[in-house]
């Protein structure tokens, strides 16, 4: 193999270094933060608490990132989740067949979302943001105020404790890798992400662009199930209202991760750790601050912004 | 040479239309084992369509395709792939985001267990290595990071791999437009050794020596048929752009007389494009035309005249205010949404205002006054724009850029898909805003167009490489130097 001349590869892959690293560092930023104003945090038992509700948003996140990878938007994701969640604590509770056959036509329907987007070409935006409505309209029937209860494999589940690294931190890195090799690594991965970068090209090749879109939309469902039902072994009971904030959460988580809107340009271990940063910077590190519960929800905003600000403005300088 | 006296690829008949444009009207062209054929003629002369429909991505309207011999009714791409046939198409075909194994092996779905990628990474090396020495790729190079030469060697690398699926038949679809010297004649080296153990090629390209030198046979396409057919040795360059153009001197157009009419006229443009030894001079009341071959610079250059008129722009000069007609109207020309009378006035809202409103009367007058000039089919204007047809809605654009204030018109080929009714309103219009007045820079794909210019530029590679005064216009001079250069 001919050994290319350094100066010219150099800025291209040294731009591509620092989108890489970006996550991790801003990662890092958040936990240095945190174990400045309040060391005792960094702990086995501190970051089991801190981290607890990154694993439905890391879940959530990936979900997100299939369907950006091939150019769309899911703003349904939120209400999917809390919908997924009432189901959870309902009838996956008391009649499992019944809440396994629900949940898996919720994933059905997502297919058959992503073949109405792409066989009558409409913007995903729209559709989505119709059917996010929908779902939340089928949570509050569901379940019109809050209630209903985990069932109890899922709590022994979420409450697991492995020795050594606290369990989100594991969950993180089974998700991250899973999604890592199925979409990175393997050969139908590789043409999803090139249906998100040129389309055509992959047509030309004779794949079938519908299967693409099909088949992320219902990736997208897969993974907003196992969301939904990880939080619930969370949060113990659920409220049609639940998820409501996953929708914003997780297109930010994937940005954060290096992902881009379009291109199919994307990264699922960059999205799992800008879906913990944004758990933590939400979450924990408000409350350190001693950020009054009123402003929090300001307070988190203001610091998405600023996260995301600084990741275009590196990228930018920087490829 | 050994040919085989096989044919391998046939088309028999094919007809392919677009709306009311026929692009190929009953082609029959066939492909023998070890060959080589050139396709060659002038923008839109159907070449690509054909090559589509020999890929499988295109389905004919009529006719039938036959290869190996065998008819295939439902010929798809990939039915062309199983087969062996394969395309390197004249637009990029890899994705940006992949690297360069990862796209060698969406296009090989037989790589798809363990091993897959290392797999296809030694296959394209091996290939890229084997066509284009000391290439300075690596497998993990992410295409959107290569140079476009980088990527053309990569894409034509892609189509010679071999996995599962035979190599029979590789269309190149002017490969060596984005090759520099070297690489394009180690790639067309490579089709030489390609030919000789029995691989066929279509090989489309603008350079007339090329085609000479690689190919067996030479094909001529014009309007959609095929004009001529015959071994590479009948042919020479003078032939081969006869036979593109037709060859004998255009008759002129009527209007003005052939001398410089306009040489004591105020200039209203001077552009100095990047690298041009000409500079493109623009009179009052003149037709200035922008030949070439489509995607040369001329479009380029419309817009930065165009721009210059809010900022100005190095080597650029206009005097006058401009309007542009754009070629493309579906995604530069209309507004969808509104309706055919504020398509036209939108370009003059200044002049249609009553204190800080619009007065609709003012609008109206302007829209009933260019229904009637230049005759748009509509019963009333106040209909949506997508009530016309594509010829009335090109109309509405023109009335759009007429209407205003603009001294100076634009016009980014503009007739593209319009039907010869309505081109010749138009050329008449042109013709008598040109004598009160107006001067026009008109880039046209279409020869005949040009003559109702009085000055043709003609572009190649994004310069302007010959000016041609009326008198002097005649299409084989313009195909000759938007092919080979005016130097030769």
């Amino acid at each position: 193999m001919v050994v290319p001349p350094v100066a010219a590869r150099r800025p291209a892959n040294y731009a591509r270094m620092v989108r890489t690293l970006l996550p991790a560092f801003s990662f890092t930023l958040i936990l240095l933060a945190i174990a400045w104003l309040n060391p005792r945090a960094i702990s086995y038992l501190g970051f089991s608490l801190m981290l607890n509700l990154a694993i439905p948003i890391a879940l959530a996140t990936i979900a997100q990132m299939f369907v950006i990878t091939i150019n769309e938007l899911d703003l349904s994701i939120g209400t999917f989740v809390g919908f997924v969640g009432c189901v959870t604590a309902t009838w996956l509770r008391d009649d499992p067949l019944i809440g396994i056959l629900v949940l898996m036509a919720a994933i059905a329907v997502y297919a058959g979302l992503g073949a109405l987007i792409h066989l009558r070409n409409l913007p995903s935006i729209v559709v989505t943001l119709g059917m996010s409505f929908v779902w939340q309209g089928l949570s509050i029937l569901l379940l019109p105020k809050p209630g209903g209860k985990a069932p109890d494999w899922l709590l022994a589940l979420m409450g697991f404790k492995p020795p050594f690294v606290p369990f989100p931190i594991v969950a993180a890195l089974i998700i991250g890798l899973v999604v890592h090799f199925g979409l990175m690594r393997s050969a139908y991965g590789t043409v999803l992400r090139g249906a998100g970068g040129n389309p055509q090209a992959i047509g030309r090749a004779g794949w079938s662009l519908l299967r693409t879109k099909v088949v992320m939309f219902a990736m997208t469902g897969l993974f907003g199930v196992f969301s939904g039902i990880a939080l619930i072994g969370i949060t113990t009971s659920a409220d049609a209202n639940i998820g409501n904030g996953y929708t914003l959460l997780s297109i930010a988580g994937v940005i954060l991760g290096g992902g881009e809107f379009v291109g199919g340009r994307v990264s699922p271990i960059g999205a799992v750790i800008g879906a913990l940063t944004l758990a933590l910077a939400a979450g924990s590190l408000l409350t350190f601050m001693h950020i009054p519960p009123d402003w929090q929800v300001a307070a988190n905003g203001v610091i998405l912004i600023l996260v995301l600000a600084a990741r275009a403005f590196i990228s930018r300088r920087g490829g | 040479m050994a040919h085989g006296d096989r044919t391998i690829a046939q088309l028999d008949g094919v007809e392919r239309h677009f709306g009311a444009v026929q692009a190929l009207g009953g082609v029959n062209f066939e492909v023998r084992s070890g060959e080589c054929v050139g396709l060659v003629g002038h923008n839109g002369a159907g070449k690509s369509t054909l090559m589509n429909i020999l890929a499988g991505i295109g389905t004919p309207d009529a006719g039938l395709i036959r290869i190996n011999g065998a008819v295939e009714p439902g010929y798809s791409i990939q039915r062309a792939r199983a087969l062996g046939v394969r395309c390197v198409f004249q637009e990029l075909s890899l994705c940006p985001n992949l690297n360069v194994a990862e796209n060698t092996r969406v296009s090989h779905p037989s790589l798809s267990g363990r091993g897959g990628a290392r797999t296809a990474a030694d296959l394209i090396m091996a290939k890229l290595d084997e066509i284009f020495p000391g290439h300075g790729i690596a497998p993990g190079d992410i295409v959107a990071d290569l140079s476009i030469t980088k990527r053309q060697m990569v894409e034509v690398a892609r189509a010679f791999t071999v996995t599962s699926d035979p190599l029979l038949l590789v269309i190149l679809d002017e490969p060596t437009s984005s090759l520099d010297a070297q690489t394009a004649e180690q790639l067309l080296s490579h089709v030489r050794r390609g030919v000789a153990t029995g691989t066929s090629f279509v090989l489309i390209s603008h350079l007339l020596g090329e085609i000479l030198n690689t190919c067996d046979r030479v094909v001529v396409m014009r309007d959609g048929m095929v004009v001529a057919d015959d071994r590479s040795e009948s042919f020479d360059r003078g032939r081969l752009i006869a036979t593109m153009g037709g060859g004998h001197p255009q008759t002129q157009a009527e209007g003005t007389d052939t001398a410089d009419p306009g040489a004591h006229r105020p200039v209203m443009v001077r552009a100095q494009g990047a690298q041009s030894q000409i500079e493109l001079v623009a009179r009052q009341g003149e037709i200035v035309g922008l030949a070439g071959l489509a995607g040369h610079g001329q479009t380029k250059l419309l817009i930065e005249v165009f721009e210059a008129g809010a900022a100005s722009q190095a080597g650029i000069s206009v005097a006058a205010p401009m309007a542009l007609v754009p070629g493309d109207r579906q995604t530069d020309g209309i507004f969808p949404l509104w309706s055919i009378a504020r398509n036209i006035s939108i370009r003059s809202l200044a002049r249609m205002r009553r204190g800080p409103f619009l007065a609709s009367d003012l609008e109206q007058e302007l829209a009933a006054t260019w229904q009637e000039r230049i005759g748009i089919r509509t019963p009333d204007m106040d209909n949506n724009i997508l009530s016309l047809s594509g010829g009335n809605q090109q109309k509405a654009l023109f009335a759009r850029a007429l209407g205003s204030d603009a001294r100076i018109i634009l016009m980014d080929d503009p007739m593209r898909g319009v039907d010869v009714g309505t081109k010749l309103d138009v050329y008449d219009l042109i013709r008598t805003e040109a004598r009160r007045g107006r001067t026009f820079l008109w880039y046209t794909t279409e020869t005949e167009e040009l003559n109702n210019c009085d000055r043709v530029y003609v572009f190649r590679n994004g310069q302007i490489v010959s000016e041609l005064a009326r008198g002097e216009l005649t299409e084989e001079k313009v195909i000759h130097s938007s092919f080979e250069g005016a130097e030769n």
